[in-house]
């Protein structure tokens, strides 16, 4: 479904991204780890066009999305949650959702997603009107996950979705993703939380300085002793 | 932190409180020493009213800053000459033919529709050529780099229109329906300030509705908020800033009309004031805020028409209306002193400083 294929990606002279392949199939949940400063956002940012690779091929279903521009994207079918949530915090949640919905033109059925954004979180519903930057970070995370699928993506890329956020707040984000990955979107999550991160996926790859050092079936890693001692804590 | 005053806090305090003693001082003597000419309560009435009529010209500028702003974090000094291009145009390609077929007067709702429908084009159409050319090549540049660049566009502009009507005082032509006062028995309006008044309101509430409930305005406040987030929404940032560009200068358009009609006088260095006056009055009413700048322009017009003859000729100071731009300024001073992020701006955020 999506290929990248040696993408060289620069912020400025730095050289963020020296060489990454990897692959997503469709209906899979693919994550990349990996620590500080690895690249895993900007592999991210590459993928949906906010970013521009130097060098490299970027496929999506096929097509080379290279060469179109990234509110574009969003139309082919994929979308983002950010890192950092990226809500509108001046927005209403029902506008943030709206906003999310913004390539589409079917407005009875946006009315419907919205509807359906609210059965998932409730909280979402029972704050439709207020302003979302007066939300907590986990209700906010939950808003930006919802935006994101109101555009009906294939692909949803996620940067960090368990960032700063209380465990038992986590655990729900994470069924949230097994949730939507059943109803048939193509994950790709980016995860400091190697630990939840594995445990949802189906593949991982360990991005480290911009390279992509080791590629495996989630439990294969889960088992592996590098990433056991680097990124999952165990001796 | 130390709780020590330093020199600093001593010299902003008493600034502040000499500007309010100034001020205190000059209206007590006015009002209750009768110092200089005697006013009625009609005449204050004159002076709040035109003051509005004033201010909501320059509220409609002003938002045109402010929205901009909004979306660049940029200031564009050419927007005066937004205002400028289309009130030049519409008075030189419209109004005047108009009027020497007779039109003018004997169909002057028709006419004006088609006067204020060629500033806004003209004006729009200045301003996204400004954008296109002038700014987005420079939209990752540092910030001084596009201000300067406005400084030039502004000059390009008045030069250009100078170039195509000349330099000497254009008259704009008299309308019959606008010629006199509504009569309320203590105090008396002109029908020019009425209509000032009366499209004003209706321009900005229709601002309001276009920035909160259509998909463009949403569009617009998201894009203001977060690019980057907005951009993943499959909004096209680029089209959002020039629809921005392009209503702040409808309105300036508008403007440019209403000033023709109060001031009927025009040439290619008329939107330099105004376009300084609406800029303060954005900044007075926070920056980056819409009922900010409308609040900010209000505030400034009746501030300018009260000042004078309140506290300045309190103080006896001759020809005090000649002095209502030193009121203007020292206002923004008193109310930068007070709240550094205006009357109602938010304090900026980490990102925005």
């Amino acid at each position: 479904m999506l290929e990248i294929n040696n993408v060289h990606t620069f912020y400025g002279n730095i050289h963020a991204l020296k060489g990454v392949t990897l692959n997503v199939e469709q209906g899979e949940i693919v994550t990349l780890i990996g620590g500080n400063g690895a690249g895993k956002t900007t592999t991210l940012r590459t993928i949906c066009g906010l970013m521009a690779p130097r060098e490299g091929s970027l496929t999506f279903e096929g097509e080379d999305i290279t060469k179109y521009k990234a509110h574009e994207l969003v139309a082919k079918g994929i979308a983002m949650v950010p890192e950092g949530r990226g809500v509108f915090s001046k927005l209403t949640v029902t506008e943030n959702l709206q906003m999310g919905a913004y390539h589409r033109n079917d407005r009875e059925n946006i009315r419907k997603d919205i509807e359906w954004a609210f059965d998932m979180f409730p909280r979402l519903g029972e704050r439709r009107s207020q302003l979302a930057g007066t939300m907590s970070g986990g209700e906010q995370q939950m808003l930006a996950v919802t935006r994101a699928l109101m555009s009906k993506p294939r692909l949803l890329l996620m940067d960090e979705p368990s960032m700063g956020l209380a465990p038992v707040l986590v655990d729900v984000i994470f069924d949230a993703i097994g949730d939507i990955n059943e109803q048939g979107v193509t994950i790709l999550l980016v995860e400091q939380n190697a630990h939840m991160a594995l445990q949802v996926a189906n593949r991982g790859y360990v991005l480290q300085t911009g390279e992509i050092v080791l590629s495996d079936d989630a439990d294969a890693l889960k088992d592996d002793p590098t990433v056991q001692k680097a990124y999952l804590g165990l001796e | 932190m130390s709780r020590r005053f330093n020199y600093i806090d001593v010299v902003l305090w008493s600034l502040r409180i000499g500007i309010i003693v100034i001020v205190l001082w000059g209206t007590v003597a006015k009002l209750f020493l009768g110092v200089g000419n005697t006013y009625t309560v009609g005449n204050w009435i004159d002076f709040f009213v035109s003051g509005l009529s004033q201010g909501s010209l320059y509220a409609l500028i002003a938002l045109g800053y402010t929205m901009v702003y909004g979306v660049l974090f940029m200031i564009n000094f050419a927007h005066g000459e937004f205002f400028m291009g289309g009130a030049m145009t519409t008075t030189v390609l419209v109004a005047l033919p108009l009027e020497e077929a007779g039109f003018l007067n004997e169909f002057p709702i028709l006419s004006l529709l088609a006067i204020f429908i060629t500033a806004m084009a003209v004006s729009i159409a200045v301003a996204i050529m400004t954008e296109r050319i002038a700014y987005r090549p420079l939209r990752r540049a540092p910030r001084l780099v596009p201000l300067i660049t406005a400084i030039g566009a502004s000059f390009f502009w008045q030069y250009f229109f100078r170039g195509l009507y000349g330099s000497s005082l254009i008259p704009f032509p008299e309308f019959d329906i606008f010629d006199g006062k509504f009569d309320f028995g203590v105090f008396d309006i002109q029908k020019t300030d009425v209509a000032v008044l009366v499209t004003s309101v209706v321009v900005l509430a229709l601002l309001q509705l276009f920035v909160q409930r259509t998909k463009i305005g949403q569009a617009i406040r998201a894009v203001a908020e977060d690019k980057d987030a907005a951009t993943l929404m499959g909004i096209d940032v680029d089209r959002t800033i020039t629809i921005t560009f392009a209503v702040g200068a409808a309105m300036a358009g508008v403007a440019g009309v209403l000033f023709a009609i109060v001031f009927r006088q025009l040439n290619f260095i008329m939107g330099f004031t105004p376009g300084i006056k609406a800029f303060t009055a954005a900044v007075l009413g926070g920056i980056g805020s819409i009922p900010g700048a409308a609040l900010g322009g209000l505030f400034l017009g009746v501030i300018e028409a009260i000042g004078p003859p309140l506290f300045l000729e309190g103080l006896n100071i001759p020809g005090s209306h000649q002095l209502k731009d030193v009121i203007a300024f020292t206002m923004l001073v008193l109310v930068l002193i007070f709240r550094p992020q205006g009357i109602l701006g938010e304090k900026l955020a980490e990102k925005k400083a």
